[in-house]
């Protein structure tokens, strides 16, 4: 369980919000949303811990994260707006570098299985540069297959997806949630999850 | 511990890899050194008795200048496609991932030029002890020069015209390095014993292993906010 409370972050001068506090529990998925520039990206990279926050406390299972440091980490999968793939790579090395990286044993067929489930069957082992930009944030949304990460932050995730790719996505939030998973997530396109309520935190500009 | 030592491994075969699918960014370092090395003597004369003087000190300038050159690749890649994002969330201590990045940054850029002394101490005429006790005093001394650099490297991350205060904030910390790696060299060709100078220099690689993963990974942090 994720316990967000009284926290407050600013960009150089500028205070992006301040007194946000929030839970999530497993099963849980929550939009955060706001206009371009209210800080939705910073908040995720708040809970991340890759900014540390002004003021206030993240909570993981009642300890504050910044103890947890790896402990926590292990829990997490983010996605940002970057990829985090290399062109040189091909997808499946590519997926298989990041399951080491966070600390997961992936063979060779379950990396397969995952990429062909993302839509990227017969261009498993071409190097990324050659995929369109499509293609590539699903091979980085391939990630979101083989993770045992318990909470998954995503930032805008269907950035450059095709439609069927949103539905893909939109059924691998319902098979995280009924594993008692948690998804934090931003988006300007609709998507739906059916099953669960979505929770909403609306970030405005101050 | 084991799972320690295998994402060592595995990072340190994804940057071998990295490398070898951009060929030309090694070869950069290795052929910016042959060249710097080989402008000497073409700049002095053919005077050999000058040239093997100079030679130590000639060689060791040219490998800290062209591992600085490469410094500025090494964490910037994966700054810029997203990957050291992922590698702060890695369940693993930080520190581990540098030290694998760099063990590979060396072995790309380090190694390749002290396997090319030999042939360069030939243009200086120095005598075959010299070269010996030069590839040691490189072996153990561009390790140390990867390790500083990568300090360098973390503290710059994303900055603009970061090269240059890159080379600023490195090249005095690589004194020490120079002093030793050039001082053994010069001890061996005098005919006095170099074993000190190759112990310092030992140490300070010791040191280095020991520390500056782990302040890269902390200066890493603070470039990512």
């Amino acid at each position: 369980m994720l316990e967000v409370s009284n926290l407050a972050c600013s960009r150089g001068d500028h205070r992006l919000f301040s007194g946000l506090g929030f839970a999530l529990s497993p099963g849980q998925i929550m939009q955060v949303q706001g206009e371009n520039g209210s800080g939705k990206t910073s908040l995720l990279r708040t809970l991340c811990g890759f900014i540390q926050p002004d003021e206030g406390r993240i909570a993981w299972e009642g300890a504050d994260v910044s103890d947890l440091a790896e402990a926590y980490y292990s829990r997490v999968l983010y996605l940002g707006h970057l990829n985090a793939i290399k062109d040189e790579l091909s997808a499946l090395e590519n997926l298989k570098i990041s399951a080491a990286l966070s600390g997961v044993e992936l063979g060779e067929s379950a990396a397969i299985a995952a990429l062909r489930r993302m839509g990227l069957k017969g261009r498993e082992r071409l190097p990324v540069k050659v995929l369109s930009q499509g293609q590539r944030r699903r091979a980085a949304l391939a990630r979101l297959l083989v993770s045992g990460a318990a909470l998954w932050i995503l930032d805008e995730p269907l950035a450059a997806l095709d439609v069927n790719a949103v539905a893909l996505i939109e059924e691998l939030f319902g098979e995280h949630l009924a594993r008692q998973g948690m998804v934090i997530f931003t988006t300007h396109q609709p998507l739906l999850v059916s099953g669960t309520e979505m929770i909403s935190l609306s970030l405005s500009a101050p | 511990m084991n799972k320690i030592l295998l994402l060592l491994f595995v990072v340190v075969r994804r940057d071998l890899v990295l490398a070898m699918r951009r060929r030309a960014d090694v070869l950069t370092t290795l052929i910016f050194f042959v060249m710097v090395v080989s402008l000497f003597p073409l700049g002095v004369g053919p005077e050999s008795d000058m040239l093997r003087k100079m030679a130590p000190g000639v060689l060791w300038v040219s490998a800290l200048l062209a591992s600085m050159l490469s410094l500025g690749r090494l964490f910037s890649a994966d700054h810029l496609d997203g990957t050291l994002e992922q590698m702060l969330l890695a369940p693993q201590p930080l520190s581990v991932l540098v030290l694998g990045k760099m063990v590979a940054h060396w072995m790309v850029s380090g190694l390749p030029l002290v396997l090319m002394t030999p042939v360069l101490g030939l243009q200086f005429d120095m005598p075959l002890e010299a070269v010996g006790v030069l590839m040691l005093s490189l072996l153990l001394g561009t390790p140390v020069l990867s390790m500083i650099g990568a300090i360098g490297a973390a503290l710059t991350l994303g900055l603009r015209g970061g090269g240059v205060l890159l080379s600023l904030l490195v090249l005095p910390l690589c004194i020490p390095v120079l002093i030793f790696g050039t001082g053994a060299v010069g001890a061996a060709t005098s005919g006095m014993s170099y074993s000190s100078h190759l112990s310092l220099l030992g140490a300070l690689l010791v040191l280095a292993v020991a520390f500056t993963p782990w302040v890269t990974a902390q200066a890493l942090r603070i470039s990512m906010e």
